[in-house]
C-alpha cells in the first residue's frame, strides 16, 4: 500500500522562516513522492498546529506524519501526542530539525533552504518505512538513591522520606553536614549555619524512612530507570553501632593525634578515633585505620579498653550492600579551589595568608580558635585584613566563571570581621560585586555603611618585601585600583583569600559511574540548562545543588526539593512508558557466530547453544544498536532504527546529489 | 568561473552527546558551514560502515562520526565499539582511493556545541580543499577495475546480496 505522509513546516516565528523559505519548501514537500500533503504554519507546536495534524490525519486519512521544525529533543513528543490523538501510532512519526540544525547556524537562505529540503527528505523516505510500535511499560522501585549528605543531599532525603517513601542517603565522610556545617553564618541573614543545619541532620538520622550509609561510597551502578541495582561500599568503622552510645570516651582516650585536614583544614588536631564535629551525625565514631597506632604498629587499643559499651570491634570489615532503587538523585557537591595553586597569593607560604574555607573555621564558635579572629601565631588579632574577591574564579588561567557565592560570603566576612574586631581596617579587593539576589544588595549597602573598604581591582600579588616602613613587617596587598586608575599598594596584618567554588576532583569517575556527562568546568550535565536543570541525560538520574554548577544554600535547597519532587513523580507512577528502541534477533537469519553477545554493554544477549542462536533480552537491552550495527548476517534489527530506516533516511539526504543537479549546486 | 566549491557533509550524530551539542550550537546561535545534513542515531555505536559507505555513494563528500567522549557514553562503551570500526573503515576507504579526511570521528560532549561547529567548519575547509568525491567515478571507475555489477541499474546492493547468497 502506498502510504501517504502529511508534511509540516513549521515557521517557528522567524526563528525558522527568517533564514528558510518555508513556503518554498512546503511547496516542493508537496510534490514529493509519498507525499499526500504538504502544509506550512507559524508554530506548528501551538494547539492549532496540531489539529491541523489532527485532522488532516482524519480527513485525508494520513498514515505517516513528518514535521520540519525544532530539535526532536523539544517537540517529538508533542507531535507524537497529536498523531495518537488522530489514532495514529506516534512512532509512524518522524522529525525534521530545520532550526537548531538548520536556520540557527547561518544567514546563508539558500544553504539554509536547501538542507531544510534535505532533511525533511530523509525524513519522508525514512518514515514511510516506520513500523507502529508501543513503548514499553516499566515499573519503579519506590526506593530513591541520594548519593551526598551536604545541604542538598539532605533536603532530597528528608523530602522523600516525609511524603512516605524510602531514601537511602549515601555519604563519604563520616558524618552528613557537608560544607554547609563547616561554615559559621550565612549570608545574609547571618543566621548561624550550624542552628539551622543541625535540626535537620537529626532529622535524617532518626527518620525511619532513611537508610543513612555514612563512610560508604558507591562502587557500582547497574540497571536503568525504576530498576537500578547500586553496589555501596560501606568501610570499616571499627565501631559496633549497635552498642555505641556515642559517648566519645573513645576519642578522650586515644593517644593518637592526628591533623584535622577535613572538617578544620589543618587548623586543629582531631584524635585518630574521632567524630568530625561535635553534633555529627551520625554520632557514632570512626577509627581512622591510616592513623591509628593500633594499625600501624600492632598494639595499643586504648580505646577498647576504655570503651564502656565494648562497642570498638578492631576486626570490623568494610561491607558491601546491594541496594535496590528505582531512581538516583546525586548531591555530590563542590570542592573548593586549591588556593596553592596561585603562588603570587603567598597561599602556603606567607603564614598570614588565610583561605575564606579557614576563616570560616576560625569564626565558628567551636572552631580551632573558638571564634577568635587571630593570626597564624594563635595570638595576635589583626588590625587590618584584607579580603580578595574571585581566587580562581572569573579568571582564564583558571576557572572562567564566576562562582556565584564568593562576593557575598566575603561581604559577611567584612561584616563579621568588623563585628569582632570593631578597631580593624577591612579591604575588599574586588572585580566587581555581583549581590544578585533576595536582601544581597542591601546587604552590600550595609556592609559599606559599616565603613568596610572596597577597592576594585583584580590583587597581582601578595607580598611581604616591605618597600616602605609602614610596610615593614606587614603583608602588602599590590593592586591596580581601576576606579583611582593607579597602582596601589595596602599593607595588612591578614590576607584571606575567597576562594571559588570547583567541581569535585572526583567527578568525572562519578560521572563514569553513573553514565552522566560533565561540562567543561567538571560539573554534571543538567538535561536542559534552563527547562530541566536536575535531571540528567540518563533517565532516572537527577542532580541537585552545587554537582551542578557553582551556588549558594538557597538554590542548593530548591534544586534538592526539585529533584526529589521529579523522583516522587516516577515512584507516584508506579510504571513509566519507555522508547521501545530495542533489538530483536531474527532467529532464522542468526547463524550464531556470537559476535553480538561480547558486544552488548548489558549482556542483554543470550545465547541458545542447543539451537545455536541468540536472543536479545529486551527488558535489558537500552537500544544503543552497536549490535545492530555488527551482526554480519542481518539478523538483529533495532526497532525505529532498522537498517532500511536509515539507509533510506541517507538517500533522501542527499536527494540532490545526483551528478547534474550537484555540478548546478557547485555553481552557486 | 567565481564559484566556490561547497561540499555536503552527512553527519551521524549520537542521540545524548553529540546530536545534543548540535542543538547547543543552534540554540546558541553559533554560526558554522550549514554543510552538515544531521541524522540522530541512539548511539555513535549503531553506525554500521554500511550507512558510511551508502552516504558516500549517494554523493555525500564527507561523513562524520560523532559521539560521547570515551567514558562518558550513555550506553556505556558503544563509542569504543564506534573507534574500533571507524579503524577498519578507515583502511578499507584507504584501499578504495578514498582520502582520509572524508571520514572522520569526533568526540562532543552534550555541552560542546562550540567544539561542534568548530568540527564541521574545519572538515569544510578541508573538504573544499579536496573537492567532490565524486564516487562513481573516482572509486568505482576510472582505474580499469568494474565491479561486476557496475551496468545501468545495477548496484551495489545487489553485490552484497549476492555475496551473502553465496556464503
Amino acid at each position: 500500500m502506498e502510504e501517504k505522509v502529511g508534511v509540516y513546516v513549521c515557521h517557528c516565528g522567524t526563528n525558522i522562516a527568517g533564514t528558510v523559505d518555508v513556503m518554498e519548501t512546503a511547496q516542493w514537500a508537496s510534490e514529493q513522492p509519498h507525499v499526500a500533503i504538504a502544509r506550512e504554519y507559524k508554530f506548528m507546536c501551538s494547539s492549532l498546529g496540531q489539529e491541523l495534524i489532527e485532522n488532516d490525519i482524519r480527513e485525508y486519512g494520513l498514515t505517516r506524519v513528518v514535521v520540519g521544525a525544532c530539535s526532536p529533543h523539544m517537540h517529538e513528543k508533542t507531535f507524537r501526542g497529536a498523531c495518537q490523538r488522530a489514532g495514529l501510532n506516534p512512532f509512524l512519526f518522524e522529525m525534521a530539525n530545520i532550526r537548531e540544525l538548520d536556520s540557527w547556524i547561518t544567514n546563508n537562505k539558500e544553504a539554509a533552504t536547501r538542507n531544510a529540503k534535505a532533511m525533511i527528505k530523509g525524513a519522508v523516505e525514512r518514515v514511510v518505512l516506520h513500523q507502529p510500535l508501543d513503548y514499553l511499560p516499566v515499573e519503579i522501585n519506590p526506593h530513591t538513591l541520594v548519593v551526598g549528605g551536604g545541604i542538598a543531599g539532605i533536603t532530597s532525603a528528608l523530602e522523600l522520606a516525609n511524603s512516605g517513601y524510602h531514601v537511602y542517603l549515601v555519604e563519604r565522610e563520616p558524618s552528613i553536614g557537608g560544607h554547609m556545617a563547616q561554615w559559621d553564618k550565612t549570608f545574609p541573614t547571618l543566621d548561624c549555619a550550624a542552628c539551622i543545619l543541625t535540626p535537620r541532620m537529626v532529622e535524617v538520622g532518626q527518620h525511619p524512612n532513611i537508610t543513612l550509609l555514612t563512610y560508604s561510597e558507591v562502587e557500582q551502578v547497574e540497571g536503568y530507570l525504576g530498576n537500578f541495582t547500586v553496589t555501596v561500599r560501606k568501610k570499616a568503622r571499627f565501631i559496633n553501632e549497635e552498642l555505641c552510645t556515642g559517648c566519645a570516651i573513645c576519642e578522650e582516650k586515644c593517644p593518637k593525634k592526628v591533623i584535622d585536614d577535613v572538617f578544620n583544614v589543618g587548623m586543629q588536631n582531631r584524635k585518630a578515633v574521632y567524630k568530625p564535629f561535635p553534633q555529627a551525625v551520625p554520632m557514632y565514631p570512626v577509627v581512622d585505620k591510616a592513623t591509628c597506632t593500633y594499625f600501624i604498629k600492632g598494639k595499643c587499643k586504648a580505646c577498647e579498653i576504655f570503651c564502656p559499651a565494648g562497642a570498638i570491634d578492631f576486626e570490623q570489615q568494610d561491607e558491601l550492600i546491594q541496594l535496590q532503587v528505582g531512581s538516583v538523585i546525586l548531591a555530590t557537591g563542590f570542592d573548593a579551589f586549591d588556593a596553592t595553586r596561585i603562588p603570587q597569593y603567598g597561599y602556603g607560604r606567607l603564614s598570614n595568608v588565610f583561605t575564606s574555607v579557614e576563616l570560616e573555621r576560625m569564626l565558628n564558635a567551636s572552631g580551632p580558635t573558638a571564634g577568635k579572629i587571630v593570626l597564624r601565631d594563635r595570638n595576635t588579632q589583626p588590625e587590618s585584613v584584607a579580603i580578595i574577591h574571585c581566587v580562581g574564579s572569573r579568571d582564564e588561567n583558571y576557572h572562567e566563571y564566576c562562582s556565584r557565592v564568593c562576593c557575598m560570603y566575603s561581604l559577611k566576612f567584612a561584616h563579621l570581621v568588623r563585628e569582632r574586631l570593631p578597631e580593624a581596617e577591612v579591604y575588599n579587593f574586588y572585580i566587581d560585586i555581583r549581590a544578585a539576589g533576595k536582601r544581597y544588595e542591601e546587604f552590600y549597602h550595609r556592609v559599606m555603611k559599616e565603613g568596610a573598604n572596597f577597592i576594585r581591582g583584580k590583587v597581582a600579588e601578595v607580598t611581604d618585601i616591605a618597600r616602605t616602613p609602614e610596610e615593614e613587617g606587614k603583608l602588602v596587598v599590590q593592586v591596580y585600583d581601576t576606579l583611582a586608575g593607579m597602582q596601589r599598594r595596602i599593607p595588612v596584618d591578614m590576607v584571606v583569600l575567597s576562594l571559588g567554588m570547583e567541581a569535585r576532583h572526583d567527578a568525572l569517575k562519578v560521572a563514569q559511574l553513573f553514565g552522566l556527562g560533565c561540562d567543561f568546568s567538571g560539573f554534571f550535565t543538567e538535561r536542559h540548562p534552563k527547562l530541566d536543570p536536575v535531571l540528567t541525560m540518563v533517565e532516572g538520574i537527577f542532580i541537585a545543588g552545587a554537582c551542578q554548577g557553582p551556588m549558594a544554600i538557597p538554590e542548593s535547597v530548591a534544586q534538592a526539593a526539585a529533584a526529589a519532587v521529579r523522583s516522587l513523580g516516577l515512584i507516584s507512577q508506579e510504571t513509566v512508558l519507555m522508547e521501545p528502541v530495542r533489538a530483536h534477533i531474527n532467529e532464522a537469519k542468526c547463524s550464531g557466530c556470537r559476535i553480538c553477545n561480547n558486544l552488548c554493554p548489558y549482556t542483554a544477549i543470550v545465547f541458545h547453544a542447543e539451537r545455536r542462536v541468540s536472543e536479545v533480552i529486551t527488558a535489558m537491552c537500552q537500544g544503543c544498536g552497536t549490535c545492530v550495527a555488527a551482526c554480519p548476517s542481518s539478523a538483529i534489527s533495532g526497532a525505529h532504527f532498522t537498517h532500511e530506516q536509515l539507509m533510506a533516511q541517507v538517500q533522501g539526504l542527499l536527494w540532490d546529489m545526483s551528478e547534474p543537479e550537484r555540478r548546478e549546486l557547485a555553481a552557486v | 568561473m567565481s564559484e566556490v566549491y561547497e561540499p555536503v557533509i552527512v553527519g551521524f550524530l549520537c542521540n545524548w552527546c553529540s546530536y545534543r551539542a548540535a542543538d547547543l550550537a543552534g540554540t546558541a546561535r553559533l554560526h558554522y558551514a550549514p554543510n552538515m545534513r544531521a541524522i540522530r542515531v541512539m548511539c555513535s555505536g549503531r553506525v554500521e560502515p554500511d550507512l558510511v559507505l551508502k552516504a558516500l555513494r549517494e554523493g555525500a563528500d564527507g561523513v562524520l562520526i560523532a559521539g560521547c567522549h570515551p567514558g562518558e557514553c550513555h550506553y556505556i562503551e558503544g563509542n569504543l565499539k564506534t573507534l574500533r570500526r571507524y579503524a577498519l573503515l578507515k583502511r578499507l576507504l584507504a584501499q578504495f582511493g578514498v582520502e582520509p579526511e572524508r571520514v572522520q570521528l569526533l568526540w562532543a560532549s552534550a555541552s560542546e556545541g562550540p567544539a561542534l561547529a568548530e568540527a564541521v567548519d574545519r572538515m569544510t575547509e578541508q573538504l573544499r580543499a579536496l573537492g567532490p568525491l565524486r564516487w562513481k567515478v573516482s572509486v568505482l571507475g576510472g582505474n580499469g577495475y568494474h565491479p561486476m555489477v557496475a551496468a545501468p541499474g545495477g548496484d551495489e546492493a545487489e553485490v552484497s546480496d549476492m555475496l551473502t547468497a553465496e556464503v
